[in-house]
């Protein structure tokens, strides 16, 4: 049993992971806790459904739409209601709460055009087979999430630390003023890191829908409440972070339910959370904020 | 100019109001899940009762006035539920209350009902504890405590069971009143249980659960779910689980052919009072009607909303209509309990249900559940 609860945790993790990393984008750059950002994961999915469903394009092309249509509401969000908050400088939860009311709007919208009811991907756009080695089974869609989230880390990462699209995202993460000061496009950074946030959102909606074979309004909301901690947990804005702290959430969900038991699984998963950032407060990969004269 | 715009809305609002209805037409109110959870059940129940409802309406109605159903949708959650309860009561004044879906919000909005002394009539809460609420909750539908025995006992039988795993939701009244019932007639059938797991609403991912039920080699697995019933069946099936399921009211609609396609979603045991293929002669007509007008076949929850509306409708039948609201109800309830129909789920009474402390109060369903499994996307009768 130990081999298949590793996978099993591996998967879950990624899964967990493939969310954090666009949330964290925003959590680290915006500074803002976007509570949007579940309704967004949840709309890519649906673009994605739509695109395969009703235009009968292949899964590569769901893809590209939901990040495309994801990325463009995301970036909407933060140009239609974050921007002029910002500009009458609002406090940061104002922002939040903001957030909350976008995320119902998309929610309840969703809603009204597709139906409550769960939906779900057509049959076969993803082999259904189930890979059985050594006595473990995993399913190709694991094997894809494990593999997209550890390559989206690799990519951001070296977007972030060696371009210099990059070194001004992590300028205006630390202080927007002085980036300004030192000529770079504040607000379109702002702009441009929304769009690549809810476009990751979005790709992730898709596979975590494929994954879960479960499309419904309000599936945004659980993987908000994940994507939170695991953020917190890994550090806000940092990439590894998001993965590793994914990671972290999915093997303590998976091993409290084999070793010691499935109702006791969020107690001490969170319990866990809330230990590590007892010792370390600015979570594993988070720096911690300093003071400035 | 200002109050010429403000008559102008006054009267545009006021025309408004007058949708058409007609002073002597029935009330009836409808709070049940059209979202949320519960709402792969709640709209197949919507059809059949509405079903019904047009029916009765187009035989002339109930004493010459038609039946008008006033929706409300309980979210699948207590709160909405209770507000929905309100707005029919005391807003709309209804007859009675047609709800709700799931147990979880029956248990907080039946109350209402209660107080209020408004029946409230549900074709598909099956926990136990819901007509302990009062003498104004009634129920059609049998109750998990009724059925599951014998589902246990016929999987028994047929599959020769000795050890079972159990999975089920420890956050909502109606799984774990299931579980309650479950391991209360696996102990007496002599059934052992080799581990308890369990989830909340809301979980995508159920490996962890099912791989560490694997490790303890059931013969089955008893669950009790809602909608995460097809995905549990799903994964099941890819970590190479091909045991059968046993599985309690949520998992009686057929959606979980859509939600567990394909090979999934076969083996699962489940009891009914009503079966597609019971071919009785009302069942018959029933099914021919539902899949004219719906393009699709009916399922147990249609099944039960559809002969719930009639077994009102007989209540009716029997009382005269004073006009006055409270009059009305309190008859209503006193003609309830002696209706007796027999529909599309076959013969139907009530009979008293008695709460824990052995006190008589609400009415149950009186029938015996049949058992069926699923095969290739039907349910198919146990014989």
């Amino acid at each position: 049993m130990f081999a298949q609860q590793l996978i099993n945790a591996i998967s879950l993790g990624c899964v967990f992971a493939l969310f954090a990393l666009g949330f964290t984008l925003i959590f680290g750059v915006l500074r803002v806790v976007n509570l949007a950002h579940g309704a967004v994961f949840m709309a890519g999915a649906y673009v994605a459904l739509v695109v395969i469903v009703h235009l009968g394009m292949p899964l590569w092309a769901g893809l590209a739409a939901a990040f495309a249509a994801a990325g463009l509401l995301g970036a909407g969000v933060d140009w239609l209601i974050l921007r002029p908050l910002r500009q009458r400088e609002a406090p940061e939860l104002i922002l939040m709460i903001a957030t909350i009311g976008v995320a119902t709007i998309l929610a309840n919208g969703v809603r009204i055009l597709f139906g409550p009811d769960n939906q779900r991907f057509p049959h076969g756009l993803l082999p259904e087979d189930v890979i059985a080695v050594a006595g473990i089974r995993v399913t190709v869609i694991e094997i894809l999430i494990i593999l997209v989230s550890v390559a989206l880390m690799v990519v951001l990462m070296y977007a972030i630390q060696g371009t210099r699209y990059g070194r001004a995202l992590r300028a205006v993460a630390e202080s927007p003023r002085a980036a300004r000061l030192m000529g770079i496009h504040v607000e379109r950074m702002f702009f441009s890191t929304s769009f690549l946030a809810g476009g990751l959102g979005g790709v992730a909606g898709v596979l975590i829908g494929l994954y879960s074979n479960a499309l419904y309004p309000l599936m945004g909301e659980p993987m908000l409440l994940v994507g939170v901690a695991v953020v917190i947990l890994g550090g806000m804005g940092s990439i590894p972070g998001a993965l590793i702290g994914g990671l972290f959430l999915g093997f303590s969900q998976v091993f409290s339910v084999a070793y010691i038991g499935s109702s006791a699984r969020d107690a001490i998963a969170f319990g866990l959370l809330f230990a590590v950032l007892l010792l370390r407060p600015q979570g594993l990969f988070g720096t911690a904020a300093q003071r400035k004269a | 100019m200002k109050r010429f715009s403000q008559l102008l809305i006054a009267a545009a609002f006021s025309t408004a109001a007058f949708a058409p209805v007609h002073a002597a037409d029935i009330k009836i109110g409808v709070g049940q899940a059209l979202t949320g959870g519960g709402a792969l059940y709640g709209k197949a129940i919507v059809n059949g009762f509405e079903m019904a409802v047009d029916e009765i309406n187009q035989a002339g109605g109930l004493h010459g006035n038609a039946i008008k159903l006033v929706m409300e949708d309980t979210k699948s959650e207590k709160g909405a539920a209770i507000n929905a309860y309100k707005r029919l009561i005391f807003g709309d004044k209804v007859l009675a209350i047609f709800g709700t879906t799931v147990s979880n919000t029956a248990q907080a909005a039946d109350p209402t009902a209660q107080a209020a002394k408004t029946v409230a009539l549900s074709s598909s809460n099956t926990a136990y504890d819901i007509t302990s609420i009062g003498d104004y909750i009634f129920r059609n539908a049998v109750i998990e405590a009724d059925v599951l025995p014998v589902t246990v006992a016929v999987a028994k039988e047929k599959l020769s069971l000795k050890k079972v795993a159990i999975l089920y939701g420890n956050d909502d009244d109606f799984t774990v009143d299931e579980y309650d019932i479950f391991k209360e007639t696996l102990t007496e059938q002599g059934i052992e249980i080799t581990t308890e797991e369990t989830f909340v609403k809301g979980d995508v991912d159920f490996k962890a659960q099912l791989t560490k039920i694997k490790s303890t080699d059931p013969d089955a697995i008893v669950i009790a779910a809602l909608a995460e019933g097809g995905p549990i069946m799903v994964q099941a099936r890819q970590l190479g689980i091909d045991l059968p399921f046993i599985g309690g009211n949520g998992m009686n609609s057929d959606k979980i052919f859509t939600t567990a396609p394909g090979v999934a979603s076969n083996d699962l045991w489940v009891g009914s009072p009503w079966s597609l293929d019971n071919d009785t002669p009302e069942n018959k007509q029933f099914i021919a009607d539902y899949n004219a007008r719906y393009k699709v076949n009916p399922d147990q929850f249609a099944a039960q909303a559809y002969d719930a509306a009639h077994i009102l409708a007989q209540a009716i039948r029997g009382i005269q209509l004073s006009g006055d609201v409270a009059a009305d109800r309190a008859a209503l309830r006193d003609a309830l309990p002696n209706v007796t129909w027999t529909g599309a789920t076959g013969p139907f009474k009530f009979k008293r249900h008695l709460d824990r402390q052995g006190q008589p109060t609400g009415y149950d369903a009186d029938q015996t559940a049949i058992v069926s499994v699923t095969r290739d996307g039907r349910f198919v009768l146990v014989d």
